[in-house]
């Protein structure tokens, strides 16, 4: 695999840009190099591993099966149970954390006093570890040692959170923004300091009020901002694992696509469907990628640092 | 006044919002074990349920515990100042080269950023374990390297891209070459970029879970996250919660420290790749 793209028919290069294209290439190589290392091959060694009925606590057994693994996959109801669930997830935490986000950039945005302590404490939940996070959250929740149950007037004391699916859902889904928030309200800030002051004068001027100002002005020239943050936080919440793997072990129905082919690779030792199920969840990813990107008509050369 | 009033109630929620569940895990962890086995429901240990810094010592003394901070430590030091110099030669070129490919480069670095990681384990895990890298430190040191370069090239790209061009040029003119350019003029200059790039790429591999429980299966290799998960005390019905908060709360000291000393740097990091800067 080389980076280089097809050479299309271009006037001849001088001798100094030849030797810059070529510096060029040589220095973005090795990254190159190291990215695909260890995403594309093994990705196509995933592939090829699913078409066999492949067990590690067999391996003499292997037999190709062809697409049977992706037929058992996808007429499992557990597939699509955990794909449900993932989704789930997904819409609630970016949806609750796009609004809690914007008005934590709206508060940064504008806070004149303790920038420093503000920004320091907003980095703690991004620079915390996912797993600590579970646990805090999983303690927290939890009828015998937490504090969550005798904050809350309207649960009994003894509630077991992690009992049943909703609750356990929403406990999982209360570590997961907890922790991301940070990182939006930070984009979210990112794109409100492109906002020009001289537009928001102007509307006030003309009698905009608060909320027309908000939805008429700040709003429609944060687009891009906005699209950007929802687009990585959801690519990055659709691949949930770790505070389901410490909050409940995906026990009670709230195991994620990711959870669940984790479980049929390592804890099974099942590489042919593990693989099957690796393959799927790529695809998944890139049909949830491909639909926000058009519903939202992601302007993606925001992102892009070209 | 109004909105002055506003502003520092949203200041307060935010200090909340992010300090509460730091504030419990630090409070859980100075209750006992005697209370915890019997239930100690509320935020702080109830009177006579405090255990001092017995949880703190009781961890530090576990073996298992130590092996896996030095673990960590190591693991995440190496793959960050590999992933850096990676990613500082790549994002030279794209914010100061003219090449063929510079658009592919970006591509690739995007997707990887969204590449669902757990489809990897299954087939990494096979090929590590054919070819002997399986709970070893490269082993994970390189996937570490791959899943960070987007970040770090990223990042990078966008604080070179504000490094004044002219002394490179002003360099090449007295005779330096492109090489030489680079190393004695953008280097120092570009330093602090790298720093930054550093810290988020260091953020990442001390927080990583998925590549650390399953490409190794001892404490020869196992990070910090993965050993705490599998940190069962006598009775594996109920965790003991103070003696994790414990272990959970050293594992975070690094982070805050990090956060505590580099905050307008990493903010500036983290939003540079976000936005046209």
């Amino acid at each position: 695999m080389s980076a280089v793209a097809a050479p299309k028919s271009k006037p001849v290069m001088s001798d100094r840009a030849r030797a810059e294209n070529r510096l060029g290439q040589k220095l973005v190589a090795p990254a190159i190099v190291l990215m695909l290392l260890v995403t594309a091959f093994p990705m196509l060694r995933a592939i090829y591993l699913s078409t066999f009925d492949y067990a590690l606590t067999a391996p003499e057994e292997r037999a190709f099966i062809g697409l049977s693994n992706y037929l058992t996959a996808l007429t499992d109801p557990l597939f699509w149970q955990t794909t449900g669930v993932t989704v789930l997830y997904m819409v609630v935490t970016v949806a609750v954390e796009l609004v809690i986000g914007f008005i934590f950039a709206m508060v940064m945005h504008r806070v004149i006093f303790a920038r420093g302590v503000i920004r320091t404490s907003i980095l703690v939940p991004y620079g915390i570890i996912t797993v600590v996070s579970g646990f805090a959250w999983q303690f927290a929740f939890s009828f015998q040692n937490g504090f969550i149950n005798g904050w809350l007037p309207f649960v009994g004391d003894d509630f077991n959170w992690f009992g049943q699916t909703g609750s356990a859902v929403v406990a999982i889904m209360v570590s997961e923004i907890w922790k991301t928030t940070p990182f939006m309200s930070l984009l979210l800030l990112a794109g409100l300091a492109q906002v020009s002051d001289d537009m928001i004068e102007a509307a006030k001027v003309d009698g905009a009020t608060w909320t027309q100002r908000l939805t008429k002005v700040i709003l429609p020239n944060m687009r891009a901002a906005i699209m950007v943050a929802v687009l990585f936080r959801a690519l990055d919440a659709y691949r949930i694992f770790d505070n389901i793997f410490v909050m409940t072990s995906g026990a009670v129905r709230t195991e994620s696509i990711s959870f669940l082919t984790y479980r049929q690779t390592i804890e099974q030792f099942q590489l042919g469907m593990g693989s099957a199920l690796s393959v799927l969840l790529f695809l998944s990813v890139l049909v949830v990628a491909f639909l926000i990107v058009r519903l939202f008509r992601v302007d993606l050369a925001q992102a892009r640092q070209g | 006044m109004k909105n002055r009033i506003g502003i520092v109630i949203g200041c307060l929620l935010i200090l909340v919002w992010c300090l509460l569940p730091v504030a419990w895990i630090i409070s859980l962890s100075f209750k006992s074990e005697a209370a915890i086995t019997n239930g100690s429901p509320g935020f702080f240990p109830a009177a006579g349920g405090g255990a001092g810094w017995d949880n703190y010592v009781a961890v530090w003394d576990n073996e298992q515990f130590r092996r896996a901070i030095f673990n960590s430590i190591g693991i995440s030091l190496i793959a960050t100042t590999l992933s850096v110099i990676v990613a500082t030669l790549a994002a030279y070129a794209i914010a100061r080269l003219e090449f063929r490919g510079k658009k592919a480069v970006l591509t690739i670095a995007l997707a990887i950023a969204m590449f669902p990681v757990v489809s990897l384990v299954g087939p990494l895990f096979d090929m590590w374990r054919a070819i002997g890298l399986y709970d070893t430190w490269p082993g994970l040191i390189i996937p570490y390297m791959s899943f960070t370069l987007p970040l770090a090239i990223w990042t990078l790209s966008a604080f070179f891209r504000e490094i004044p061009w002219e002394l490179e040029q002003a360099a090449q003119v007295d005779g330096a070459t492109s090489w030489q350019a680079f190393r004695k003029v953008i280097v120092p200059l570009a330093a602090p970029g790298v720093f930054t790039a550093a810290i988020l790429t260091f953020f990442f591999a001390w927080n990583d879970f998925v590549f650390g429980i399953s490409l190794t299966s001892t404490e020869n290799a196992r990070p910090i996250p993965a050993s705490l998960s599998f940190f069962v005390g006598a009775d594996p019905f109920n965790r003991p919660a103070s003696l994790l908060a414990a272990g959970a709360v050293i594992a975070t000291i690094p982070i805050i420290v990090i956060v505590l000393i580099f905050q307008r740097k990493i903010v500036a990091g983290l939003t540079s790749g976000a936005v046209k800067g």
